[in-house]
């Protein structure tokens, strides 16, 4: 009994934990670099991810937060039954459950009552609508982000990453930037 | 003295956090008691009915059309909603009103499902924000609690006309 107490206890006494980037798997197979990576390297960066700032749902613009991917949870079904299986196995043998949803990690450009020019969107210029927001990779060209399915539902908001934990010539605190070329036509709230 | 009062509250600490741990755990992962407000799931679920859900099946993605969600909604994150499935993803659902002459039809998309209220008249449902996404879904309902009379299993929709097949 006392190994499950320690597992929830580890896992909820820090309302942070790790991820690793998979740049491949994350983003779209076909070009499989990093999309939010200005250095261009290949390889994966382990990010820290905080969940306790992100309860109440600020963001700001710029932030870089890892959201619950949207698209295609039925097609997983045989990866997903492999993952519970793993799930399974993990919380009761490694103590810490892993979850088979998708999570992808993009920057937020806007945010709801901002209007925006879009790139590769259906429509060309936005109004973010109440209670979501507009995310997008670095790199626009190999990015699966709000260009491909518009904005994101506040709801779907997973977590606030906050460092750059590893390799180690890349520690660093992410801070929230926006890129200039990209700012809100028109601000709704400052 | 001190130091037993101190042990003592330490220990006491200590099994509130672990108990804490152990109810967000089964809260997330396992199932709660929900009080339902509104009339939209009329009459399959009334104001201020409580009922019980569980979030085993969306974590296993067993969420059949018919099931009653409990749902984040999607354009104010910290309220949630009661509705029941009518299409998963690639369902052919009805997005006109009963009430419209001209009848439109589309497809759910990818990772979305769509949600509509027993009580069609009265609710804000899909039909209004359009399809929903899977991951925006908390907990499946599957028994009703409160009140005593109306205890069990919940009902099929009372809108069977609504699911369309293939």
């Amino acid at each position: 009994m006392c190994h499950i107490y320690d597992s929830c206890f580890v896992r909820l006494a820090s309302a942070l934990y790790l991820v690793v980037l998979e740049a491949s798997g994350l983003y779209v197979p076909a070009y499989g670099k990093p999309s939010l990576n200005p250095g261009g390297r290949e390889a994966s960066d382990v990010v820290l991810l905080n969940h306790w700032s992100i309860r109440n749902y600020d963001v700001q613009r710029g932030d870089i937060v890892s959201l619950v991917s949207s698209v295609s949870f039925w097609r997983s079904i045989p990866f997903a039954t492999y993952t519970w299986c793993l799930n399974v196995v993990c919380l009761f043998l490694l103590r810490s459950p892993r979850n088979p949803e998708q999570k992808i990690i993009k920057r937020v450009i806007a945010l709801e009552g901002d209007i925006i020019k879009t790139i590769g969107y259906k429509k060309k210029y936005v109004k973010v609508p109440h209670g979501h927001i507009w995310v997008e990779g670095d790199h626009h060209g190999h990015s699966f982000d709000s260009n491909a399915f518009g904005p994101v539902s506040l709801g779907l908001l997973h977590a606030r990453a906050t460092h750059i934990l590893w390799p180690p010539q890349r520690w660093q605190k992410l801070q929230p930037m926006l890129p200039p070329e990209r700012k809100p036509l028109h601000r709704e709230q400052e | 003295m001190l130091r037993n009062a101190l042990g003592k509250a330490f220990r006491f600490l200590g099994y509130t956090v672990q108990y804490g741990c152990i109810a967000h755990c089964a809260f997330e992962y396992l199932g709660g008691i929900v009080v339902c407000s509104g009339p939209s799931m009329e009459p399959t679920i009334q104001n201020s009915d409580i009922v019980f859900s569980e979030s085993l099946s969306r974590h296993f993605y067993c969420i059949r059309k018919g099931d009653i969600v409990i749902v984040k909604s999607p354009n104010d994150p910290k309220s949630n909603i009661c509705k029941r499935v009518i299409g998963l993803e690639g369902d052919k659902v009805c997005t006109s009103n009963p009430s419209d002459f001209l009848k439109s039809h589309s497809y759910v998309p990818k990772g979305h499902v769509w949600l509509e209220g027993d009580n069609l008249r009265n609710s804000t449902d899909s039909r209004c924000y359009g399809p929903v996404p899977y991951g925006l879904i908390r907990g499946r309902i599957c028994l009703k609690l409160w009140p005593l009379n109306d205890f069990g299993f919940l009902r099929a929709s009372p809108n069977g006309h609504r699911f369309l097949d293939d």
